[in-house]
């Protein structure tokens, strides 16, 4: 089946936030905005879920410091209790201000590592993995927005695409197997 | 629509009439173009010096620590006086890249990535200390609690050394991921704009196959907030885990409970100090002065004035509480009245004079916005710090509880070549860095280009603070409705070929005939049997209609544009009327020589 989605090239962020505005007002569906820097707000005008990276960093940084806890107690007050300098190695908690800066900096470790590599999974980057911008132009100044085209009178999205400002309107088809 | 107001009273961050794609095109050139000879020049100083610190550190380790000017009174002095210092000079790159994104400044955007940059790369110079001055480096890995064939015998997490270990990987790993998810817009950006295959490739690899989806971007604002959200405490707690190696100990001198944020506020002053150093070069360099401006270097030597104001209450209250205890033994602590008078007299009052005295000259507005003056108090901290810490760790030592244990300490070569060595190895690693990387965070800076940018800033001042930033000056292009898209108008940068109009493109020779003569005597002519004629459009601010007059009036090269002066500029006004000021204004001879130099 064959499906086809237009895309439109804008030269301005502004433009680009009020062409999605109205976009979406149309009931148009934006498929994905390609652009080459952070636009604030753009990703409400399109409608997209706030993510949820930061809670899952936070999960990591309780990993992170039950981990730390758990390895020194076990090291330092069940494995081998010594006295080193008169220590108190009774208990976790009367050794436990010698314990504090392991225990934050394990935290901070597993709750960057583990956000940075999930970020990584989820978004697709990787090494090797091939960019898929479109147009090589939306890492330097433009802005690329896909509309689906499959329900839609080409010849009217494309006059209402151009009425938003678009510089450049294409018609792309892709053949997908199925 | 966004309006993009910034108070009037903030000055501008980037300078020059920039479109986004200009900054795209100035953050490229250095990974685009070639070296020139004065990086050679640099980069083989560097080098040899690299190797001979390696060489010393070869010796060291196959020799012995005996080599070192250590005694049995003093076992601690350059080795680890140059890796708190090296730790210290880091802590600025987080600073800036964390601590001032929390505060929402957006001048850390033309800064922080060469920061970030300065942070790794000092970093892995301390890195380096803590193996090489252990007796047994080649059994440094049992720092690490691994499960072993000793019945399990783990390590004591009970030492400043261990959690030096935990802090330090920790850091640099987390700097090093910080670092390099802000970098993939912008390798990505290399990656698109590059016409080598090579760098094509190399540049897909190293950008992840990032394409700047909204959901990217999203996330990936995200993920920066929550890092410098992490970083800040982090960067906090390991200056303040190397200031316990102190002190936790009982050494009088060391045992203060004041150390954790005088030292981290002392490793943010030289941490500044080298950015300063540093990126004064840089701007130079690499023709980023629009973006590194002076600005940019007052609000650092502010920082400065602050942590270096720090540093100095810390200081005062050392001296009044080693009076205050009425410790006796305190009387030869690193600041007190026997360190200004002893043997260490001189390493004693170049601290003072280094790091209290000197930077109080940038409280002087004047002095603060000075260059050259900047980049010599900056080379003066550094100098200072590095004392800082050596009278803490050898003055301390030198004198303490038992007389018959006093000592000296007088480094040997090995002490110096291998510290030598590692300046050489940051500078290797950092100039490399300059001519592969992207320096700027371009994608970052594009988001302040609105509200911060000379030209958006001056746009503002004329038609009012509501003007809409759709790049020209005329219109709302679809602020009515969507059916207000003007053909031709909306399209285009006020900056760029506005007002060149197509209509009138010839010359009109015959009344100009002198001018044109007089042009060319200027700037000399175009020989085509001997010369080629160069791509004059790439000068911002020459389009192809420019180019074609320029063209007529026997301009070709970069060469002829680099020799305009002002003169030449009025002449081409004159004879080419209709937009007075621009050649000026763009200064075209300045492009035209950067891009002769680059052939």
């Amino acid at each position: 089946m064959a499906s086809k989605k237009i895309h439109a090239i804008y030269t301005d962020d502004d433009l680009l936030m009020q062409a999605v505005k109205q976009t979406r007002a149309t009931n148009y569906h934006i498929s994905e905005v390609f652009t080459p820097f952070p636009v604030h707000g753009l990703d409400h005008a399109v409608g997209l879920a706030p993510t949820r990276i930061a809670i899952t960093s936070f999960l990591y940084g309780l990993v992170g410091l039950s981990f730390a806890v758990w390895m020194m107690n076990y090291i330092m007050i069940e494995d081998w209790p010594q006295n080193i300098g008169g220590k108190p190695s009774f208990t976790f908690y009367q050794n436990m201000p010698a314990f504090i800066p392991i225990m934050f900096e394990l935290t901070v470790f597993f709750a960057a590592h583990l956000m940075v590599i999930t970020f990584y999974m989820r978004s697709k980057l990787w090494p090797f993995k091939k960019a898929e911008n479109p147009d090589l132009r939306t890492t330097d100044d433009h802005f690329l927005m896909e509309v689906e085209a499959d329900n839609h009178d080409v010849e009217i999205l494309t006059k209402f695409l151009y009425d938003t400002g678009a510089s450049e309107i294409s018609l792309i088809e892709n053949e997908q197997d199925h | 629509m966004s309006s993009h107001y910034e108070a009037p009273i903030r000055e501008p961050l980037v300078l020059g009439d920039k479109s986004y794609h200009d900054i795209s095109v100035d953050v490229g050139a250095p990974v685009l173009g070639k070296a020139n000879k004065s990086w050679w020049i640099v980069f083989t100083i560097s080098l040899i010096a690299f190797l001979w610190g390696l060489g010393c550190i070869i010796y060291t380790v196959s020799t012995g620590i005996g080599v070192w000017g250590l005694n049995k009174t003093i076992g601690w002095a350059w080795d680890i006086t140059n890796f708190v210092w090296w730790v210290g000079i880091g802590h600025a790159g987080t600073l800036i890249s964390a601590v001032l994104l929390l505060f929402r400044q957006k001048w850390r955007m033309a800064v922080n990535r060469s920061a970030e940059a300065m942070t790794i790369f000092a970093v892995v110079q301390a890195g380096l200390f803590p193996i090489i001055h252990m007796g047994r480096p080649w059994l440094a890995y049992w720092v690490l609690p691994i499960p072993n064939q000793f019945g399990s015998l783990w390590v004591n997490f009970n030492s400043p050394l261990l959690w030096d270990v935990f802090a330090i990987s920790t850091y640099l790993s987390v700097s090093l991921v910080f670092w390099w998810t802000g970098l993939l817009p912008d390798f990505a950006m290399i990656r698109d704009r590059t016409n080598s295959p090579f760098q094509k490739k190399i540049y897909s690899i190293l950008s992840f196959g990032w394409s700047g989806r909204v959901k990217d971007w999203q996330r990936f604002e995200e993920v920066s907030l929550v890092l410098a959200g992490l970083a800040t405490p982090l960067v906090l707690s390991v200056h303040t885990i190397v200031s316990f190696d102190f002190a936790t100990s009982v050494v009088p001198g060391w045992h203060s409970t004041i150390y954790p944020p005088y030292f981290v506020a002392g490793a943010i002053f030289s941490g500044f100090a080298m950015v300063q150093t540093l990126l004064i070069i840089m701007r130079k360099v690499s023709n980023l002065e629009d973006y590194i401006t002076v600005l940019h270097i007052e609000y650092m030597n502010k920082v400065i004035l602050l942590t270096g104001g720090i540093v100095t209450v810390a200081y005062l209250i050392e001296y009044f509480i080693a009076w205050y205890s009425g410790v006796p033994y305190e009387n030869y602590a690193y600041l007190s009245f026997g360190a200004a008078t002893g043997p260490y007299w001189w390493a004693f009052w170049a601290l003072i004079i280094c790091n209290l005295i000197v930077p109080l000259s940038l409280w002087v507005k004047k002095l603060r916005r000075n260059i050259v003056w900047t980049f010599i108090v900056a080379l003066i901290i550094n100098i200072g710090m590095w004392f800082e810490r050596f009278d803490i760790i050898v003055v301390d030592l030198s004198k303490d509880r038992l007389t018959s244990s006093w000592a000296m300490f007088q480094p040997t070569f090995v002490d110096i070549g291998t510290f030598m060595g590692t300046i050489g190895f940051f500078f290797v690693l950092f100039l490399l860095y300059a001519r592969t990387f992207p320096v700027i965070a371009q994608a970052e800076v594009k988001t302040i280009l609105k509200s911060s940018g000379a030209s958006f800033k001056r746009l503002r001042a004329v038609h009012g603070d509501d003007h809409s930033h759709v790049q020209t000056v005329e219109e709302y292009p679809a602020d009515a409705g969507p059916a207000a898209n003007i053909l031709d108008k909306n399209f285009e940068s006020p900056f760029n070929s506005s007002s060149e109009d197509v209509e009138k493109n010839s010359v009109d020779f015959e009344k100009d005939k002198g001018k044109i003569d007089d042009l060319l005597n200027a700037i000399g002519t175009f020989n085509p049997d001997t010369e080629t004629q160069d791509d004059l459009k790439k000068i911002n601010g020459v389009g192809p209609v420019m180019e074609q007059k320029l063209h007529q009036l026997g301009i070709f090269t970069f060469d002829q544009v680099s020799r305009m002066t002002d003169r030449e500029y009025d002449l081409l006004d004159e004879i080419i009327s209709e937009f007075p000021g621009r050649a000026k204004r763009d200064d075209w001879a300045g492009q035209a020589l950067i891009l002769k130099n680059k052939n």
